[in-house]
């Protein structure tokens, strides 16, 4: 041979050029690049808010991008659909499970694929694919039935089904305990050594450095950088993600005096299914002092939102007894009069539960803070003090807002999270419980979201937080306890344990010792 | 009994059957349109316009055919314009279901001013050969109108098509999870319309059953009621066709003992007996409703929410 | 082109005055094409039906006093569309309100005295509250859809009063026509103006919207109703009482709805008869609509459906057509609106490239 030949320069399977993408209001994709390599797994790392999900989705043909192009294996491609996108070869797992609760897993696969055949023979397909890929699914069973890493499998094998190239993965492990996310990520590997590629979605650093050859950063919905996570630090991509150097707060886990009465008892509480597909309670015991933060890890849908109902007041208990605060007995007590005794409660549902979408921000201060003296006069609402509440809850929390009138559904989520949060807090609670204080909120947010909390249970009072985020709840909590199927596992001071043994009950490993798991 | 009982038995089961029709027509289109996620209260303005526009048709002597397609039009031009509000804008879809039975209302009285007080002929009875013979039975249920043998015909055809088929998977999926099943690539909205359509027919033919054949003649508000009865036997039903059927003939029972009452001398004033079956609505409502798990359970999820795609 | 929608960040307070003017707007021009379509000439078959009616002292008397029961029944209904609470048994509740005050009037046939047409009034709010209160106990207690049940209580209410006025409330002296004695005067409604039927009762229109706009606007009541009414679990999350909202608008509406009654039959009518009310019931469920949802702008909307009321009948006499031309006028004047409240939350592009319209 005279001349070597020149290696071709491989062709991307994805490639995004200038993909632009406008909601009114805000810019959520700018000009952003990327390209995906055949058996390439591919992180697209970015901060909640980053503008990843709509980058996917774009690709994934659910959203149209208002300026760019798309290319597949070296072809401009126009993806107006799921379907189209599909067909070319691309699957979608989304983060939001689009699954179909009534219905059994076959029904899910054969709505989400539009295979025609026969549902028996696609129910022996799946079973065939997921044992190939160690996925257990049984296809017969419904989706309620199913616990939520179950549900991802289901999502999974329903792309797997269709012979993909390349896989889109939204967040894949905010749902699964650690043990799970291991498997999952083994099955991974098998699929990128199969020649697929793979687009990972995640703002876990860890789990990316681990897992991924290359990695495209946003930020602000603009292309923060490229890089090799395999060669970078946690620290480094941290700061490509956030756009400077970055410390969360970290709070010492405290040994807290276990002599005095608990601000928050429950004891022994047990909870019948109230709707369709809820989880019931059983047998809940734990307490929560005065300068403590309390947390209670789980996978979601193991029993916490049913937990939280309880806890709140909107479900009421048989037995009083069953929760108490201060001592008193508060189980049959609904949220109002459980404010009076100085709860405070941030739902996991913020727009929607937390606050009215479109009520303005003063009317939002009333929601909750209506016993604030002053606010109410022989049942008329006084809107000074409400729209002064607002604007202190605005003042003191840094809410980025235009003021008390802008309506709560204007709010980015951090800032509507900081001014709710703000809002319990400013009224004075002896005891706060937070859902998912920090759930797909900017990492500025979360970390002035922690401060405040850390600064409540530092002057006395008691915090309860619930949270799927074990890294939030390692950073702030005294004690753990983790949720599985129900029921609540000991409390384990935080000093005390590890990632790895919350993980473990997590997955339903609530006794060690007999060495079950 | 004897041969005179014999009868009247006969007579009666026949008469229950058909006061039965309209509703079975009109809740069975409306389990179609809610298990697809849309909660239309404008069944009694499609009826009424059905009613309305296959009386005029064969009023004008074009046939009974050509009334009964005029009648399911008239319902689905209807239908139209509710899909076109509650779903194109996204209107708030108990508002827009109101508006279509005040609409139906006004609109059937209007058109029909001139054909009130002109009776037709009723649509002729089909019997079905041997079947008809049998005794009782054969006069109730086998010696009917095609319209009857339809609205019964349906019941198998449209639980076949919920139940057995992809379509009715697809929508089925689409009334209990919107958004999934916009994320998979279905088109909520075409699905939608479409179930909006087979509502309006259904309560189209529902109406053209009226006036062709329960009492051959157009009335001012004939419907009385009837559109929102069927809304009820939904619920009862519990979005099952088959028992909305069986709900329906329950309440063509009540509706016919009602009208019988009075032969049989009880000695009850004719408005009070005429509460009987809004009455007995109520009655099952409140009966079906009391376990608030089991409509949970069996409502699609996405009942009456309004859908916003690309959000 | 296609027509494509999208979510303002916030609700256009602009378009939620503009809206009921285009509908309206929409309307009066779709009406002058039916009236075209019937073979008249369109400006002046609208003015027949929409000017010519107020053309005199009577006309105009004639058209507030018809304004008046739509308007004291839908801002009282305004409350619980608020609420999320669908009372569509106003006409229902209506005619239990003139049924109860017909009772007292007719028990109090003999005895005069001032305070005999209050009692007769409070009579008709009780009987339409309490009327209205079976719905809610039924919702409350059972779940029970309140849409469908007041429905099929106005079927029931209007054959309870047919049985009355044919059965036991009949006039000895009528003939043998379903209907009951004429009220004495001491039951009967002072008129206001000499000459016409308007009375006092037109008065009391404005006092309930400003009672309701307090509720609505500055009560902590009202607050509740419409968290509970746009976002049920916040309302869940606060601890708010639907039950207590529920009962609270149902009955409310109802006692409206049943004072409405009492001043039909104590007013224009003197006298049960089997039929009390053109549909008033169902009228101001437009009229709440039109009206915002708010109590002022429900009094304007009242006054304009009032006018489809005197309109019809002005059209049925000088034009010869049906009088359901009413209703006609009124079911579009609700599409329409439905129509042009897109406008308020969502922004119309029009999208030259249809594929790129998300929900064309």
């Amino acid at each position: 041979m005279t001349a070597p030949l020149a290696a071709p320069l491989p062709v991307p399977r994805l490639a995004l050029k200038g993909i632009t993408k406008r909601y009114p209001g805000c810019l959520a994709n700018d000009g952003v690049d990327l390209a995906v390599m055949p058996g390439e797994c591919h992180a697209l790392l970015g901060e909640n808010g980053a503008g990843k999900s709509t980058l996917v989705k774009i690709v994934y043909g659910v959203l149209q991008a208002d300026v760019g192009e798309i290319l597949w294996e070296g072809e401009p491609v126009r993806i107006d659909s799921p379907a189209a996108a599909r067909k070319l070869g691309i699957g979608m797992v989304f983060q939001h499970f689009s699954l179909f609760e009534s219905m059994t897993v076959t029904e899910n696969v054969a709505l989400g694929t539009g295979d025609p055949s026969p549902l028996p023979e696609l129910g022996a397909r799946i079973a065939e694919v997921s044992q190939r890929y160690g996925l257990a699914l049984d296809p017969d069973r419904r989706i309620s039935d199913l616990s939520v890493g179950e549900r991802q499998r289901v999502e999974i094998v329903r792309c797997l089904l269709q012979d993909p190239k390349l896989l889109i993965m939204d967040e894949p492990t905010s749902v699964l305990t650690p043990q799970e996310a291991e498997s999952l990520f083994e099955t991974l590997r098998r699929l990128v050594a199969e020649g697929r590629s793979i687009l990972y979605i995640s703002h876990k650093l860890a789990e990316i450095r681990v897992l991924c050859e290359a990695a495209t950063v946003l930020r602000g919905g603009r292309l923060a950088g490229r890089c090799d996570p395999r060669e970078e630090t946690a620290a480094s991509l941290a700061r490509l993600m956030i756009g400077a150097d970055f410390a969360p707060p970290v709070r010492e886990a405290q040994e807290i005096d276990r002599s005095g009465a608990a601000r928050l008892a429950v004891e022994r509480l047990s909870l019948a299914p109230l709707v369709p597909f809820a989880t019931p309670l059983s047998d809940i015991s734990f307490s929560v002092r005065a300068g403590e933060i309390f947390g209670i890890a789980g996978v979601a849908g193991n029993g916490q939102a049913e937990l939280l109902g309880t806890l709140s007041g909107e479900t009421l208990v048989a037995v009083p007894d069953a929760v108490k605060i201060d001592g008193e007995a508060v189980g049959h007590m609904g949220p109002r009069r459980r404010r009076e005794r100085g709860m405070g409660f941030v739902p996991e549902e913020r727009l929607g539960r937390g606050a009215v979408p479109d009520m303005s921000l003063a009317d939002n201060a009333l929601l909750s803070a209506h016993r604030t003296p002053g606010m109410l006069k022989r049942g008329l609402i006084r809107f000074s003090r409400t729209r002064a509440f607002a604007e202190k809850v605005i003042s003191t929390f840094h809410v980025a807002t235009s003021g008390p009138q802008a309506a709560a559904r204007s709010l980015s989520g951090g800032n509507l999270q900081k001014f709710i949060v703000g809002r319990e807090i400013l009224q004075n609670p002896r005891l706060l419980i937070v859902a998912q204080p920090t759930w797909g909120v900017d990492a500025g947010a979360a970390a002035s979201i922690h401060r405040d909390l850390i600064t409540l249970a530092e002057g006395g009072a008691a915090v309860l937080v619930v949270s799927q985020d074990l890294d939030e709840l390692f950073a702030i909590c005294d004690r753990i306890a983790v949720m599985c199927h129900g029921r609540l596992s000991e409390a384990q001071a935080v000093r005390a344990t590890d990632v790895e043994q919350i993980g473990m009950l997590m997955g339903g490993v609530f006794h060690l010792n007999e060495g079950e798991g | 009994m004897n041969e005179a009982e014999i009868a009247t038995l006969a007579a009666i089961l026949a008469a229950m059957v058909r006061a039965a029709t309209p509703l079975v027509f009109a809740a069975l289109g409306e389990l179609v349109t809610e298990r697809a996620g849309v909660l239309n209260l404008g069944i009694e303005g499609m009826m009424l316009m059905g009613a309305v526009a296959a009386f005029g048709t064969a009023h004008a002597g074009a046939g009974y055919a050509a009334a009964m397609a005029m009648g399911a039009g008239a319902g689905v031009g209807m239908s139209l314009l509710f899909a076109f509000l509650a779903l194109g804008l996204r209107a708030n879809q108990v508002a827009c279901g109101l508006a279509l039975s005040i609409f139906g209302v006004g609109l059937s009285a209007f058109v029909g001013k001139s054909l009130v007080g002109t009776p037709i002929e009723a649509l002729p009875a089909l019997p079905i050969p041997l079947l008809s013979e049998i005794p009782v039975i054969g006069r109730a249920l086998f010696s009917q109108d095609i319209l009857v043998y339809a609205s019964v015909l349906a019941v198998p055809a449209i639980s076949w098509f919920l139940f057995k088929t992809r379509a009715g998977l697809i929508l089925r999926a689409i009334g209990e999870n919107h958004d999934a099943a916009h994320d998979i690539g279905y088109s909520v909205l075409k699905v939608r319309t479409l179930a909006i359509m087979f509502g309006g027919a259904m309560a189209g033919l529902a109406g053209a059953y009226l006036s062709l054949a329960y009492t051959p003649m157009w009335v001012e508000n004939m419907s009385s009621g009837r559109g929102w009865i069927a809304l009820a036997l939904v619920v009862f039903a519990t979005w099952v066709p088959v028992r909305a059927l069986l709900g329906a003939y329950l309440f063509g029972g009540v509706t016919i003992l009602q009208l019988h009452a009075q032969n049989w001398g009880i000695p009850v004033s004719s408005q009070i007996l005429a509460m009987l079956p809004y009455l007995a609505t109520i009655v099952v409502l409140v009966l079906i409703s009391r376990d608030e798990t089991k409509i949970k359970l069996n409502a699609p999820a996405c009942l009456g929410k309004v859908f916003h795609s690309g959000r | 082109m296609a027509l494509r929608l999208e979510l303002r960040p916030e609700a256009s307070r602009a378009m939620l005055f503009v809206a009921p003017m285009l509908a309206i707007a929409l309307t009066v021009a779709t009406g002058g094409l039916l009236f075209a379509a019937l073979g008249f000439s369109p400006l002046p078959a609208l003015k027949v039906f929409f000017l010519s009616p107020l053309g005199d002292l009577y006309g105009i008397s004639e058209w507030l006093l018809k304004a008046t029961p739509l308007a004291i029944i839908a801002v009282a209904l305004a409350l619980g569309f608020r609420g999320n609470v669908w009372n569509i048994g106003a006409e229902g509740q209506l005619i239990m309100g003139a049924v109860a005050s017909g009772g007292v009037a007719l028990a109090l046939y003999d005895v005069s005295g001032a305070w005999v047409l209050p009692t007769v009034l409070l009579a008709g709010i009780a009987g339409g509250a309490l009327y209205a209160g079976i719905p809610a106990f039924l919702r409350i207690r059972f779940h029970a859809n309140e849409i469908l049940t007041s429905l099929m209580l106005n079927y029931v209410a209007t054959l309870f009063l047919a049985w009355l006025v044919h059965g036991p409330w009949r006039s000895p002296e009528g003939y043998n026509f379903p209907e009951s004695r004429m009220f004495t005067d001491s039951a009967l409604m002072p008129i206001l103006l000499e000459g016409t039927r308007l009375h006092v009762g037109a008065l009391l229109a404005p006092l309930v919207a400003l009672v309701a706009w307090v509720i609505l606007s500055r009560s902590f009541l009202g607050f509740q109703i419409k968290v509970i009414g746009m976002t049920p679990a916040a309302g869940s999350y606060a601890g708010f009482g639907p039950k207590r909202v529920i009962a609270f608008t149902l009955m409310f509406g109802g006692g409206m709805a049943g004072l409405a009654g009492a001043m039909e039959v104590c007013g224009p009518i003197g006298q049960l008869v089997p039929t009390v009310s053109p549909g008033y019931g169902y009228t101001a469920i437009i009229a709440a609509f039109l009206g915002r949802l708010h109590p002022f702008g429900i009094l304007l909307a009242s006054l304009l459906l009032a006018l489809t009321y005197i309109g019809g009948d002005a059209a049925q006499i000088t034009l010869g057509v049906p009088l359901a031309v009413t209703q006609v006028f009124q079911g579009m004047i609700l599409f329409f609106l439905l129509a042009c409240d897109v406008l308020i939350r969502y922004r119309v592009r029009f999208a030259a490239r249809p594929s790129l319209g998300g929900a064309a």
